[in-house]
């Protein structure tokens, strides 16, 4: 079931939490929605799921537009943060609900309910923990009954909200595997959203990035990492290191100098230069154009070292990574060209 | 560390070091200090005055206990009693969860007013509230002269055409005040109070994400307030029911005046109490007192174990 997004807009008392979002999501597509707090993408989400109501605009599944339906009609699996389970149910009741909570004419009979229940039981690797309550779970046990859960009512679309933002960082990794892995047998059309970029470049086939209520950015990881179109983008996914820098001649000038990058279009003016640390190229002082600065810190980052530079005098500084065995230390002069970059204009 | 637990009489042993103690070890001292002001209090306040109460009953020969305790005018008694307060009790659990949803889940002009409105029946002197209800419940009343024979709803009822003959003839004359329904009346009123605010609390930390997640499992507003709201709420509930029933049995001061006090009709416990008082039948006095104690006690012990089931059955609230 595709999902499409209609210019809707949501106020929350006068205050617009979404600016006129459109978009797209294919079926059986795993998509992200990603983003700093407060930039709308939880929004976003319970509208999809019509669990708030858009002030304007529309939304729909497939041809059929669910902006009227209640969320009852919608049949939608969500799962919450912080899970939601009914604590006065046992896990088997507990993902049988939406089953039982049918009109007669629609629910399976008792017998077919358990076997469903226990089927996904199965699926989410939970079997042999069906009469147990969900307070005796952990954390991750009880995000993959929530899983089961909203499976159970074979909702059209899926939809997870920040599905792993209350468990630790190992069992984190490991449901993110298995979600993809679910998601690969079953096919449901899967949106969620999450705050960890990391999350959202492994696990989705394409990220929408949001901020201040507004879609930044629909791609690829490949896309959004390597090409992204906006400074936000650039600074909220991955790492980054900005410059200001002067456009004129086809050419970059920083202080004065050109740094041998030549200019992306015909503009002229003052913008901004983006890089990612590690994607830098160091060349011999002196020798042909560069940017060159002197190391003010210093410091391990895993397999590499991550130095700070002062580039000519700016107050701006700029962190690149060098070799773990690098030579440098304080004071040391260091020349370098990014190898990929963007230039963004300055925004008036 | 030496010696930080110490209890407040200064000679109390260190917990960790004694093979058997009659407290579990813990780091927070005063133990002794609070325990024993706990027994002190509820010894000079509930304790001995219980005590006294079946020793007086304990000096009447059995054969007067049982005399007492069996004549019909007692048993008749007992029975309003409870049985009253447990009807009241279970109007206002129904009652007290409906107040209590309005004062949480919506916001209106005068929400505080009513908050504390709800309280009025802890502050009203018993007797004043009696007698309010008593006025107003009477047949004569704005509100019993409705139910009363020929009244408002007596009217409107014969008005009805479409009734098959024989319904219409059906005299309808409910008198409240001066009736086990006045008693129930008066007890709903004092009893409200403790269901509302065990009640309230529950439900303002209630997760809202659970009301979701049964709307998106497709449950309707009857289903999740069924299977999902009220399992939460049991335990409180049966908090305030048992405090409810509690406060109703030992009710006697807007009882009075709304019961009419006839004997084997209208005549609660607490009354005939007060009437073998007024007779100097101090024993007959002390057994009836007795019997009250025990059922309330057996009573509520009973309610309490459900509630420890419910604790550990629905999480803890």
């Amino acid at each position: 079931m595709d999902i499409r997004v209609d210019t809707v807009r949501k106020e929350f008392s006068h205050y617009p939490a979404l600016n006129d979002v459109s978009l797209e999501v294919k079926s059986s597509e795993l998509i992200a929605l990603l983003g700093p707090s407060g930039s709308g993408k939880t929004t976003l989400l319970r509208l999809i799921a019509g669990l708030e109501m858009p002030t304007a605009g529309r939304i729909f599944f497939g041809d059929e537009d669910a902006s009227s339906k209640t969320v009852q009609e919608r049949n939608v699996g969500f799962v919450f943060q912080a899970y939601a389970l009914f604590r006065n149910m046992t896990v088997l009741d507990n993902i049988s609900f939406g089953l039982k909570v049918r009109p007669r004419a629609t629910r399976p009979p008792k017998a077919e309910i358990r076997r469903r229940a226990m089927e996904l039981l199965d699926l989410v690797q939970l079997s042999g923990l069906e009469k147990r309550f969900p307070q005796q779970l952990s954390g991750g046990q009880r995000q993959r009954v929530a899983l089961a859960r909203a499976l159970a009512i074979e909702p059209r679309v899926l939809l997870l909200d920040e599905p792993f933002g209350a468990l630790d960082a190992q069992v984190r990794k490991e449901l993110r595997k298995w979600l993809r892995e679910i998601h690969d047998r079953t096919g449901h059309t899967t949106v969620f959203v999450t705050h960890d970029q990391e999350e959202a470049l492994e696990l989705a086939d394409r990220l929408v990035v949001m901020s201040q209520g507004k879609i930044e950015q629909v791609g690829t990881p490949d896309d959004v990492y390597d090409r992204p179109n906006s400074p936000f983008v650039f600074s909220f996914i991955g790492e980054s290191s900005s410059l200001p820098v002067t456009v004129e001649n086809h050419e970059l000038w920083v202080g004065g100098r050109a740094i041998g990058l030549p200019a992306p279009n015909d503009a002229v003016g003052e913008a901004s230069l983006f890089f990612r640390p590690h994607d830098v190229e160091l060349v011999e002082d002196g020798v042909g154009a560069a940017l060159a600065g002197v190391v003010v810190a210093s410091r391990r980052v895993g397999g590499t070292r991550r130095v700070e530079l002062e580039i000519g005098g700016l107050p701006e500084r700029v962190e690149i990574d060098l070799p773990f065995d690098h030579p440098a230390g304080e004071k040391t002069r260091i020349a370098f060209r990014p190898k990929r970059w963007r230039v963004f204009p300055k925004q008036a | 560390m030496a010696g930080a637990p110490r209890g407040a009489s200064g000679k109390s042993s260190h917990p960790a070091r004694a093979g058997w103690s009659f407290v579990k070890p813990s780091v927070i001292p005063g133990f002794g200090l609070t325990f024993g002001y706990t027994i002190l209090y509820l010894s000079l306040i509930v304790l001995i005055p219980i005590a006294g109460l079946f020793l007086k009953a304990a000096t009447t020969p059995l054969e007067q206990i049982i005399r007492i305790a069996t004549s019909p005018r007692t048993l008749k008694a007992l029975e309003v009693s409870f049985g009253s307060s447990l009807i009241a009790a279970l109007v206002n659990v129904v009652f007290g969860i409906i107040v209590a949803w309005v004062l949480v889940r919506y916001k209106f002009p005068g929400r505080r007013l009513l908050d504390a409105i709800v309280d009025l029946p802890f502050a009203l002197p018993t007797a004043v509230a009696g007698i309010a209800l008593s006025t107003l419940y009477a047949p004569k009343g704005w509100v019993g002269s409705l139910f009363s024979d020929k009244g408002a709803l007596w009217q409107w009822w014969h008005g009805q055409t479409w009734l098959p003959f024989g319904l219409s003839e059906f005299s309808l004359n409910w008198k409240i005040a001066y009736t086990p329904t006045g008693i129930v009346i008066a007890l709903i009123f004092i009893g409200l109070p403790f269901v509302v605010r065990t009640v309230q609390p529950v439900l303002e930390e209630f997760e809202q994400e659970l009301e979701e997640a049964a709307a998106t499992l497709g449950a309707n507003r009857w289903q999740t307030i069924t299977s999902v709201i009220l399992p939460r709420l049991t335990p409180a509930l049966l908090t305030g029911f048992a405090l409810a029933f509690a406060r109703a049995v030992g009710e006697y001061g807007s009882v009075i005046f709304i019961a009419g006090n006839l004997p084997n009709i209208s005549e609660i416990a607490p009354v005939l109490i007060v009437i073998k008082l007024e007779e100097f039948d101090q024993a007959g006095a002390a057994v009836i007192a007795g019997i009250m104690l025990i059922i309330a006690f057996v009573m509520l012990l009973v309610i309490n174990l459900i509630q420890a089931w419910a604790r550990r059955r629905f999480g803890n609230v």
